[in-house]
């Protein structure tokens, strides 16, 4: 019973419950007439899509910097990658290349610019973070209009200036990792593609996190006072924290794109930063702790819920309530992992 | 040298509503509206937002900063105003009744929000925003789903034609600018609204008379040190709740005035946009998440939507495009709370850093 006790504690009630309810997901699609197969490989395909910016959010957890809810500022560098990319003209894998290339340097401003903004606000680094992605959408949505983009894939085309709110990546990278080494099991599709690229990523931030960086970027979270006590630069630590957070979220809004098949574009990274930072707790992350597998579980948690509730949903109750649902449980998630007292600290 | 340092300080100090002013003052011309237009504008807006604003400055007195959870206040009076117009009640008397459906639901809500807060002391701001997304998700599932058949309401006007949910946007021509007609003058062309002035009047003097009360003199302890206050024997968590509790009740009655004003209910947007709209003004105006007076609210509801009206014009003026406009005016909105939420932070950092050093002194000194 003891047992019992201290795992449920260490597990948290609601990831139980959201894990439980998945679960009775699965086992009543088939009884509704769903196939199970086509779920299951939607939620992975989900899963490729999602998780780099679930895990764009790890580097800013270990650093102290708590929620990255300026994830929008990174989408907006794979934005800014992305359209020049398209503007080069080049398609195929080359072309995703490309973007990721174009918004490296993007990334890597603008997540400096960040890091710096949010060491002089230690302590309310969510809240500020929360606006700095909001303005800076804001902010886009107005150079979206001026820039001088031209290629006609992607101006509006009758005044032939000003991007479109959405773009077909058809011809460039589409699918291009869902695509590569795709398998099929019986009725499961499975895209190697998209996970190793995942794995790669998420091997380097593993690693990168047992280097000595690494475990000074742990300290600088777990007790800034002794981390300086020890020698090291916590502003410094906190900022390479940022970029990386940032660069990740380049990287992210990407593999979403290729998946997803269009580039949103003005309001469209606006919330983006809540499905990311929900999910991530919903794997078991607190405000300031977080790991690979926490990244990995809640991904597929959250991508599952999303993909079965409305087909399940639709099938009973012939209503479409799950994005209603989608809102209160992501949210919910937010504000229990804020309200936990362990998290305190900050 | 000492005026020098002084007016430093000022411009320091109010360096957002100086933007503003800056702005606006750009923007007039460029627009090119008329006097009197810009004038009647401003005073429909003072009317229809001052009571929305208002409802912030309590918790900001018991130092809870800005209390992005007004928007379950105006979900609340949204909530009366549906119901009034579903039973068709008209006039003045209907908002009455409007406000009476509110306050209960505001109050639980409020304390619902109070409590949520007091298990996230020193990130109230970030958690009292994540709550009024979730109660949004919450006030969808009422309203969406269980308006119908779980809450009866039977009303074509205001439920969908599938039997349940509430439509998207209802016409409140029932209780369009009741308060606001009831007793008007118009001077020069420009009609000005007594009793709605009276109303704003009246929650002045009561958020006024409030800061004098035990009760108020409470909140600003608490406000200043949660353990002080806790040693002098005042009930922190309790006095924290009411003052969210008191927020959320004016946030309904600001939002029903807001939409009798409006005409016309949003039923799925217009809370979410009023609770960034009002912070954003009340920040223009000078506020900070600790400091924030009724000159503040007035103020800043001037500036800023005498911005929101020149925007569009004025970028259509300057770029040949209106969307720019528009979009600027999200980005100024957006742009202002992060910028007052970042210079109120660096200043509380140094003022800290300043009177640790003045301890420091005045230690060394004892020593010798």
């Amino acid at each position: 019973m003891e047992k019992v006790r201290s795992f449920l504690a260490s597990f948290g009630l609601p990831r139980l419950i959201i894990a439980g309810f998945l679960l009775l997901l699965f086992i009543v699609a088939p009884f509704v007439g769903i196939r199970v197969g086509a779920s299951i490989s939607d939620t992975l395909a989900r899963f490729g899509m999602n998780s780099i910016m679930v895990l764009a959010m790890v580097p800013m957890i270990h650093s102290g910097c708590g929620l990255n809810f300026g994830l929008p500022l990174g989408i907006i560098s794979g934005l800014l990658g992305a359209t020049l990319s398209i503007e080069t003209g080049v398609t195929g894998p080359l072309s995703f290349l490309l973007a990721i290339l174009y918004s490296t340097p993007f990334a890597l401003i603008f997540g400096w610019g960040y890091g710096k903004l949010l060491n002089r606000v230690k302590g309310s680094e969510m809240m500020i973070a929360t606006y700095v992605g909001f303005s800076s959408v804001a902010f886009m949505s107005i150079m979206w209009l001026i820039l001088p983009y031209s290629s006609p894939t992607m101006v509006w085309g009758y005044s032939g200036s000003g991007l479109r709110t959405t773009i077909s990546t058809d011809g460039f990278y589409s699918q291009i990792l869902h695509n590569f080494l795709c398998l099929k099991v019986g009725t499961i599709e499975i895209s190697f593609g998209e996970i190793l690229f995942f794995a790669l990523f998420a091997f380097i931030i593993w690693a990168f996190l047992h280097t000595k960086t690494g475990t000074a970027m742990t300290a600088v979270g777990s007790n800034p006072i002794f981390a300086r006590a020890s020698g090291i630069s916590v502003d410094r630590q906190r900022t390479l924290s940022v970029i990386m957070s940032t660069w990740l979220g380049a990287l992210g809004i990407l593999c979403y794109q290729q998946g997803y098949g269009f580039i949103q574009l003005y309001q469209g990274p606006m919330y983006m930063a809540m499905p990311a930072v929900s999910a991530i707790l919903i794997g078991g992350a607190s405000v300031n702790k977080a790991s690979i597998p926490n990244v990995i579980i809640g991904t597929i948690l959250y991508q599952g819920i999303v993909t079965m509730t409305p087909s399940v949903m639709n099938n009973i109750i012939h209503t479409d309530m799950s994005e209603v649902l989608r809102i209160i449980v992501s949210n919910g998630m937010i504000l229990y992992a804020l309200t936990r007292k362990s998290g305190a600290s900050r | 040298m000492r005026k020098d340092i002084d007016i430093r300080k000022f411009l320091a100090n109010n360096i957002v509503p100086i933007i503003f002013i800056v702005l606006c003052a750009v923007c007039i011309p460029l627009a090119g509206y008329s006097g009197q237009y810009l004038v009647s504008q401003i005073i429909t807006r003072i009317m229809r937002n001052s009571f929305l604003v208002l409802s912030l400055l309590i918790p900001i007195m018991a130092g809870m900063g800005l209390n992005f959870g007004m928007t379950l206040g105006a979900m609340a009076g949204q909530i009366g105003i549906i119901f009034i117009t579903a039973w068709n009640v008209v006039g003045i008397p209907g908002l009455l009744l409007a406000a009476i459906i509110a306050t209960p639901i505001a109050a639980l809500l409020g304390w619902f929000c109070g409590k949520m807060l007091n298990m996230a002391k020193g990130r109230e701001m970030i958690t009292s925003y994540m709550i009024s997304f979730f109660m949004n998700g919450v006030y969808q599932l009422v309203v969406l789903y269980g308006m119908g058949p779980v809450i009866p309401l039977h009303s074509d006007q205001v439920i969908l034609p599938r039997g349940y949910g509430v439509r998207n946007t209802i016409d409140l021509i029932s209780v369009r600018q009741s308060v606001d007609n009831f007793w008007a003058l118009t001077i020069g062309g420009v009609k000005i609204p007594l009793l709605t002035i009276i109303l704003i009047a009246l929650l002045c003097v009561v958020i006024i008379w409030f800061r004098k009360t035990k009760l108020g003199q409470d909140m600003r302890a608490v406000g200043q040190d949660m353990e002080v206050a806790r040693e002098a024997g005042i009930k922190v968590e309790r006095t924290r709740i009411l003052a969210i509790v008191i927020s959320t009740i004016f946030a309904a009655y600001g939002m029903i005035l807001y939409l009798s004003n409006m005409g016309t209910l949003n039923t799925y947007n217009s809370h979410s946009q009023i609770g960034m709209f009002s912070i954003a003004a009340l920040l223009v105006g000078g506020a900070s998440v600790s400091r924030a007076s009724i000159k503040n609210v007035f103020l800043g509801i001037i500036l800023f939507h005498l911005m929101f009206i020149l925007a569009p014009q004025a970028g259509r003026e300057l770029m040949g495009q209106a969307q720019i406009g528009e979009f600027f005016r999200v980005f100024i909105s957006y742009g202002v709370i992060t910028l007052s939420l970042v210079l109120y932070e660096i200043r509380e950092r140094r003022e800290k850093a300043e009177s640790a050093k003045a301890i420091a002194a005045q230690q060394k000194e004892a020593k010798a």
